[in-house]
């Protein structure tokens, strides 16, 4: 691991699960190689369980319905870029209704 | 060839035709995982690097099925994406790596191991789609399993000869990449006439054969194979004299088939001018060339479950609208009769809870289902509506009805779901014919003030066999019984028929009885008004229908009606029709109508054809 990218501190943001279907298999395939993309470590957060962005199964067993609010959390050398990215996929609702 | 000894067995013929030739055995089944300790730094890596390997390997034949999938199955090519993405999810992919480097496990069991954790991962959560997904991370790693024990043969694709495939059972993954061509014939060991596998075959015209019990274990790759999709008999290593006699067949039934598919456009028109609709009967808008190639002058039946059921997601109202009014468009100056959800609650568990039912067939199912969960009812009934507007052609009807409560409580949700699309000003169609299907004993009871209520009735006489004879056709101890001439079912489809046409509303019959030619004296005697069956029976049926005399199909229906056992009524009819069709009769040798007029055939005469 690499020295800066373990001192920097994670950068985190709020998002609401839009799509009517909530993160499905297909949603969780989208963040996570979305995630998979970047260096930096993603974790995403709900109800207080944590789980690792980049692991479609921990994505799918986090079970987050329609209207669930989740913690993503980037840290690395290019948090910023992950989290913006991530942020247009929550932003579009995946592509969904 | 002839080293092994001749075998037959026999199936249900799911698509008719004969196929013969080699046999490529699918195998699917449990294969047995080594268990050992590595030893040394040196065999550690190489496991390792046998493992990378591996997942690479199945990544890549995932893609090359993905590419493969025509794009109507998108769908299927999307839950293909996600497997791939399973054998690279760090709980799989490092977990495995880590049980090979730390615990020294040989990779088969590592990857079972890091599977078992996974499994137990899912079992723990509380939402049933979730849990269900669970098939996804198995798919996955059978996949990787399989590689390594140097199973590579199990895509479809890497069949190079032409062969007949043997499968335990196949997917829905699977159907769609039946190659017409490469793919000769399909066997299976389960599975009915309406599977997937059976209907996929039939639009593509490959004689397939279901329920063969033991078909996997008996045959092997490269075995010569007799597979007749009509009677459901599979011999292997033939004889000579057997091969030679299925060639001269093959090729009669191949002359036949191209002699009366020419007439298939011809409307079905007895020779003494009474004239009946031929329909057909789909659950895939890729049907719909084969329905008109075979003569189909509308849709009888549109089987709505398949597009709710093999997705991961309830579709919404656009999806299904766009389903609908494509089928419209397609069909369009000509009718379409498209039925609500007919599927019991175990189909739906992805999306609603799943239920304790000892009995589900006699449990919430169909109507019922529909009217239990009434969003999902109305989001069906709003698409139907809405998919009207676009040609005026489409009809709408209920599964299952028991009576009249279920009518009303419909029209009931109809009228809210139309104010409600008035009111947004979105188009419908305001006169759409609504009807029910006549297929428990109830309704034929009811027959008479239902027709009062509706504007057609479809008689399903799958489902009218098993409740009337209070027999589960898929239970091998009482299958025999499932008699479609049974005397007491031609009187109810005699009573529906009659109680529609007192009230002035037509009657079609919509089961597998419709799609069987050595039917038609029978049916066209009790004045059925359309027949609606799967395309490829369509050619069959309007030839011998054009070939009839109503008047002479009255005569026989009555003398049938006044008989008391299906045997007698077998024979029977097996007497008119060698009289009447001796050229179907020859080709198509039906032997399930008994083969010599003894009574012991009924057993082996009768068990493969009861799923229809």
């Amino acid at each position: 691991m690499e020295q800066r990218a373990v001192n920097s501190s994670a950068l985190v943001q709020e998002f609401v699960v839009a799509n009517r279907l909530g993160i499905h298999a297909r949603v969780a395939a989208q963040i996570a190689r979305v995630a998979c993309r970047f260096e930096s470590e993603v974790l995403m957060t709900k109800c207080g369980i944590t789980v690792n962005g980049k692991s479609i199964l921990d994505l799918m067993t986090l079970i987050c319905p329609y209207g669930s609010k989740v913690h993503v959390s980037a840290k690395g050398s290019d948090a910023a870029e992950a989290l913006n990215e991530l942020a247009a996929l929550f932003q579009t609702k995946f592509g969904e209704p | 060839m002839n080293n092994h000894p001749s075998l037959t067995i026999k199936g249900t013929g799911a698509s008719p035709g004969i196929a013969i030739g080699k046999a490529y055995l699918l195998e699917r089944g449990q294969i047995p995982v080594p268990s050992y300790r590595l030893f040394g730094d040196e065999a550690v890596a190489d496991e390792c690097r046998r493992f990378e390997e591996a997942v690479a390997k199945a990544e890549s034949d995932l893609e090359a099925i993905k590419e493969s999938i025509s794009s109507e199955f998108k769908e299927h090519a999307r839950l293909l994406e996600v497997q791939q993405m399973i054998l690279r999810d760090p709980s799989i992919y490092d977990e495995s790596l880590r049980y090979i480097e730390k615990d020294r496990s040989n990779a088969q069991l590592a990857v079972i191991k890091s599977l078992r954790k996974a499994r137990e991962l899912f079992n723990g959560l509380n939402d049933e789609y979730a849990k269900s997904r669970i098939e996804d991370v198995n798919a996955a790693g059978d996949r990787v399993i399989r590689i390594l024990a140097g199973q590579n043969h199990t895509n479809l694709e890497d069949i190079r000869e032409r062969a007949i495939l043997i499968a335990h059972d196949l997917t829905p993954a699977d159907a769609i990449q039946f190659q017409v061509g490469r793919i000769l014939g399909v066997v299976t060991e389960i599975g009915g006439i309406t599977s997937h596998t059976s209907i996929v075959a039939r639009s593509l015209n490959i004689p397939a054969v279901v329920a063969a019990e033991n078909a996997a274990r008996l045959i092997s790759t490269g075995d010569i194979l007799i597979v007749d999709g009509g009677t459901g008999k599979i011999i292997i290593n033939p004889s000579e004299r057997d091969l030679s006699f299925y060639y001269e067949r093959q090729d009669e039934l191949e002359a036949y088939i191209k002699q009366i598919s020419r007439h298939a456009h011809l409307p079905a028109v007895t020779r003494d001018a009474h004239r009946v609709g031929a329909e057909a009967n789909i659950e895939l808008l890729e049907e719909v060339v084969a329905a008109k190639d075979n003569g189909a002058e509308a849709i009888g039946l549109y089987r709505t479950e398949f597009f709710f059921m093999n997705r991961m997601e309830l579709p919404d109202e656009e999806a299904i609208y766009k389903d609908y009014r494509d089928l419209a468009e397609l069909m369009a100056p000509c009718q379409v009769t498209i039925r609500t959800l007919d599927a019991g609650a175990d189909k739906l568990t992805s999306w609603f809870p799943r239920l304790e039912e000892t009995n589900p067939s006699l449990g919430l199912r169909s109507i019922r289902l529909c009217l239990h969960y009434k969003e999902l009812f109305k989001t069906q009934l709003r698409a139907i509506l809405r998919a009207g507007a676009i040609a005026g052609n489409i009809r709408l009807m209920l599964p299952m009805v028991s009576g009249m409560g279920e009518v009303f409580q419909t029209k009931n949700i109809l009228k809210e779901v139309q104010s409600d699309l008035s009111r947004k000003r979105i188009p419908f169609d305001q006169n759409m014919p609504f009807g029910v299907m006549i297929e428990v004993p109830a309704a034929v009871a009811m027959a008479d003030l239902l027709a009062h209520e509706v504007d057609f009735f479809s008689i399903g006489t799958n489902d009218l066999i098993q409740y009337t004879i209070g027999i589960d056709r898929s239970n091998e101890h009482v299958a025999y019984l499932y008699e479609p001439l049974h005397p007491g079912v031609l009187r109810f489809i005699k009573q529906a028929v009659d109680a529609g046409h007192q009230a002035g509303i037509p009657v079609s019959l919509c089961g597998e009885m419709a799609g069987e030619p050595m039917y038609v004296p029978i049916l066209l005697g009790l004045k059925i008004d359309s027949f609606s069956m799967n395309p490829t029976s369509l050619p069959r049926v309007k030839n011998l229908i054009r070939r009839s005399s109503m008047k002479e199909c009255c005569r026989f229906a009555n003398n049938v009606l006044r008989m008391s056992t299906a045997q007698e009524i077998n024979q029977s009819l097996r007497k008119m029709v060698m009289k009447k069709f001796p050229e179907e009769f020859r080709v198509f040798e039906p032997n399930w109508l008994g083969e010599e007029p003894v009574l012991a055939n009924r057993g082996s005469a009768k068990t493969n054809r009861d799923t229809e």
